[in-house]
């Protein structure tokens, strides 16, 4: 079926072999599909189950991939003839020249979004697009940089981050709606900026905990082990009603003020204070800033620690545990930083979070968004900031786009919803992303010490995960 | 004491679903060392598979309970197989031997992908699946209490027992098996004495598959229902299992299995059942701290 590209391809395209591949794939196709789709259970008026018959779904389906099989087909062949290699040659020399423009003009474009929107689409139509794209993939650019430190510099594959996530959003929550309110009601207007700390510090002391136990762990066993510390952790928040409110969650957590100024229509207000008509925008694009300034701080930070001896470290022990240990590193500590660095921005991304949304519960925090997050550090290129924002924006961004597809209402007629095929496509897109880019989007990286010139390592030199 | 017999028979049928699951997990770690994060999918999906074939063959064509539940195990089983063929042949082998978080995103995906699929062509409500053998055969009594066992336990308890003892015949005395325990030890070597490692992996999925689709099965039997969202936590819970056994070791699985089952029983009987999970994965994080390479699992030898 597969053949391997260095075989000696002629020149003629084997029509043939490509039918009988296109063939077995429908084949295949029609009997994956004969009983899950051209058989539907319905529930009928008493509950119990009838069936529907939909055989014309399953042959569209098998078609499909039959063209799509040839279609693959003829590209490989195309592909093998074109000497594709030149083309990305090419490419790659494009891109290196603009390469020194791109950064500044990326951080330009960031900076002024949200005036771009108010400009494009007004004081009420922009707050769909500053708080769906632009709140929303800075969210998970944050939690993607600090995953990266785990993950992508220390090379500790957690599957449970979103733990440190609930834990930052749960203690601002907390602290916000209990704790402030009953012992210092004066600080309510700050309650956002105190807990941002407190809500980091707690997330990075959940962190240090919950390593402590899993650093004789490799691998895979420490995958898990997070996964179900980041389970424990929610299941945790169902059950104990009486702290966390359960499924029910936590609601009407108060929102960040600007600075001591609250964001209402009040008097003391922020609209009132510096003179503007009262509108909701100026939250949501406070909001934007408030992210997008944490999220550089991530940044910031992971660009410094890895000069520093802590980073050399991570890396050093990402690469061979072993070998840190005989030059004398300690593991112990440095993995243990490593958490409490990464569940650290984790908790701050939580405190954003909760004030954002004004709500949470524990439905915020299941295992798929973990796997969201270290998919978007993955599909980046491990360890490449940049490939971390590349990748949010597809992920994150893509996902967002679907919601927007009304159109396909008018081809498909008025009973498609698009929104329900959603997480379908993402998971496809997740497949195919990988089977592309299997080293990630941004596969090069900039070594931290240089030795005389300047060389690029290629991702494919780098260990992840044995750590 | 009544109380406490009970809940061993109920954790033992609970157990064998884990254990049969985990086997999938367990050899395909054993054999590519790379977690299958879609096979609790797969298992959801085999559980559908099970329901539509078994209301096929009961309505449109008049079977009997026992005959349909034949016939949905043997063709439950090919047909789970072939999904699982496909979604590695499409999904995890162009990966190998990319770097090593690679099939790991790509096999979530996939999980992604398998439950959302369900969600859309057969809708996102629970099916319930008509009852069947609800009679229970009492043992015994004590102070009022019977003690009983469903016929549906004996029954997933039976064709569990049977189908590990067949399972474990292919994998000791068959030259499939011989193949597959072979790249398990060492890919490269099983390769120059003219063994077809691709095929043999391949073989690996569709075996874990099969059995995946007997633990459905026995799933849409033992609890009457089914969802989209049904696969994540069974998968989880199986891979713990397979973690504590011992990953890569084909016992453990099945061992590891029958402790998680017990286990959550044990613990929703006598302590809280909203924390049975809970007691689940702190009982798994405790084993690995001080077991890190679980109850059966070769020590991981360290080389320089």
């Amino acid at each position: 079926m597969k053949q391997a590209t260095h075989s000696p391809s002629s020149d003629a395209f084997n029509l043939v072999q490509a039918l009988k591949d296109a063939g077995f794939a429908g084949m295949v196709t029609f009997g994956l599909c004969v009983p899950i789709v051209a058989f539907r259970a319905e529930q009928d008026m008493a509950n119990k189950l009838v069936l529907q018959q939909r055989w014309w779904m399953a042959l569209v389906i098998t078609g499909l991939v039959i063209v799509s099989r040839l279609l693959f087909s003829l590209h490989q062949h195309s592909r093998r003839n074109d000497h594709a290699h030149q083309k990305s040659a090419a490419f790659a020399g494009i891109l290196e020249q603009i390469k020194p423009f791109l950064a500044p003009l990326g951080f330009g474009f960031i900076t002024i979004y949200p005036l771009v929107m108010l400009a494009m689409h007004g004081p009420g139509g922009s707050i769909k697009w500053i708080d769906n794209f632009g709140i929303q993939i800075l969210i998970y650019v944050m939690l993607g940089w600090g995953l990266n430190i785990v993950v992508g510099l220390a090379g500790l594959l957690d599957l449970g981050y979103v733990a440190f996530y609930a834990v930052g959003a749960y203690s601002y929550a907390l602290i916000a709606t209990k704790v402030i309110p009953e012992t210092f009601p004066f600080l309510g207007v700050w309650a956002f900026w105190i807990c941002l700390p407190i809500s980091g510090l707690l997330a990075a002391l959940w962190g240090i905990l919950l390593g402590f136990p899993v650093l004789r762990l490799r691998g895979d066993y420490l995958a898990i082990v997070t996964l179900a510390f980041g389970e424990i952790i929610r299941l945790v928040l169902i059950n104990w009603v009486d702290f966390s409110n359960g499924y029910a969650g936590l609601s009407s957590i108060p929102r960040p003020s600007f600075f001591g100024i609250p964001f209402n229509a009040s008097d003391t207000g922020f609209a009132a204070v510096f003179n503007l008509e009262f509108s909701p925008i100026y939250r949501t694009i406070f909001l934007y800033y408030v992210i997008l300034v944490l999220s550089l701080m991530t940044a910031y930070v992971t660009l410094k620690l890895r000069r520093l001896p802590v980073g050399r470290a991570w890396e050093a022990l990402r690469e061979d545990e072993i070998a840190c240990r005989s030059l004398g590193i300690n593991t112990t500590i440095t993995k243990l930083t490593a958490f409490a660095i990464g569940a650290m921005f984790g908790g701050f991304a939580g405190c954003f979070f909760a004030a954002r949304q004004g709500f949470i519960s524990p439905e915020s925090f299941v295992f798929h968004e973990s796997a969201q997050i270290l998919a978007i550090v993955v599909l980046g290129g491990m360890g490449s900031l940049f490939g971390v924002v590349v990748a949010s924006i597809a992920l994150v961004g893509g996902i967002e786009i679907l919601r927007e597809l009304d159109f396909l209402k008018e081809v498909f007629g008025p009973t498609f919803d698009p929104s329900q095929y959603r997480m379908l496509v993402f998971g496809v897109a997740m497949v195919l992303m990988m089977l592309w880019k299997p080293r990630g989007l941004i596969s090069t990286r900039d070594p931290s010490m240089i030795y005389k010139e300047r060389k690029a390592i290629s991702g494919s030199m780098v260990q992840e995960g044995h750590g | 004491m009544a109380i406490f017999i009970q809940q061993l028979i109920n954790g033992l049928t609970l157990g064998s679903i884990y254990g049969l699951i985990a086997i999938g997990y367990t050899m395909v770690f054993g054999i590519i060392g790379m977690v299958n994060f879609a096979h609790g999918d797969v298992f959801m999906v085999s559980a559908f598979i099970a329901l539509l074939l078994f209301i096929v063959a009961t309505t449109l064509f008049g079977f009997g309970i026992v005959p349909a539940l034949f016939l949905v195990l043997v063709l439950g089983m090919l047909i789970t197989g072939l999904w699982n063929w496909t979604i590695e042949r499409t999904a995890y082998r162009p990966l190998r031997g990319s770097f090593r978080l690679a099939p790991l995103i790509s096999a979530i995906g996939m999980s992604i992908l398998l439950s959302n699929l369900i969600q859309v062509i057969q809708g996102p409500r629970n099916k319930p699946v008509p009852p069947m053998f609800t009679q229970v055969l009492p043992l015994f009594e004590e102070n009022g209490y019977t003690v009983g066992i469903g016929y549906k336990q004996i029954v997933i308890m039976v064709v569990t027992a049977v189908l590990l003892g067949m399972f474990w015949y292919i994998v000791q005395k068959t030259p499939l098996g011989r193949a597959q325990r072979a790249c398990e030890q060492d890919q490269k070597m099983a390769a120059l004495l003219g063994i077809d490692v691709d095929k043999t992996i391949s073989l690996t999925f569709v075996l874990g598959a099969a059995l995946a689709a007997v633990a459905g099965v026995m799933y849409i039997m033992y609890y009457g229902v089914i969802n989209f969202s049904d696969g994540f936590v069974p998968g989880v819970k199986a891979f713990t299992a397979a973690v504590l056994g011992g990953i890569g070791s084909l016992p453990g699985a099945v061992i590891g299995g029958l402790l998680i089952g017990l286990i959550e029983t044990m613990w929703s009987a006598y302590f809280s059942i909203d924390y049975k999970d809970v007691a689940a994965f702190s009982i798994l994080a405790i084993t690995l701290v001080f077991l890190p390479t679980g109850l059966l699992g070769r020590p991981e030898v360290e080389k320089v």
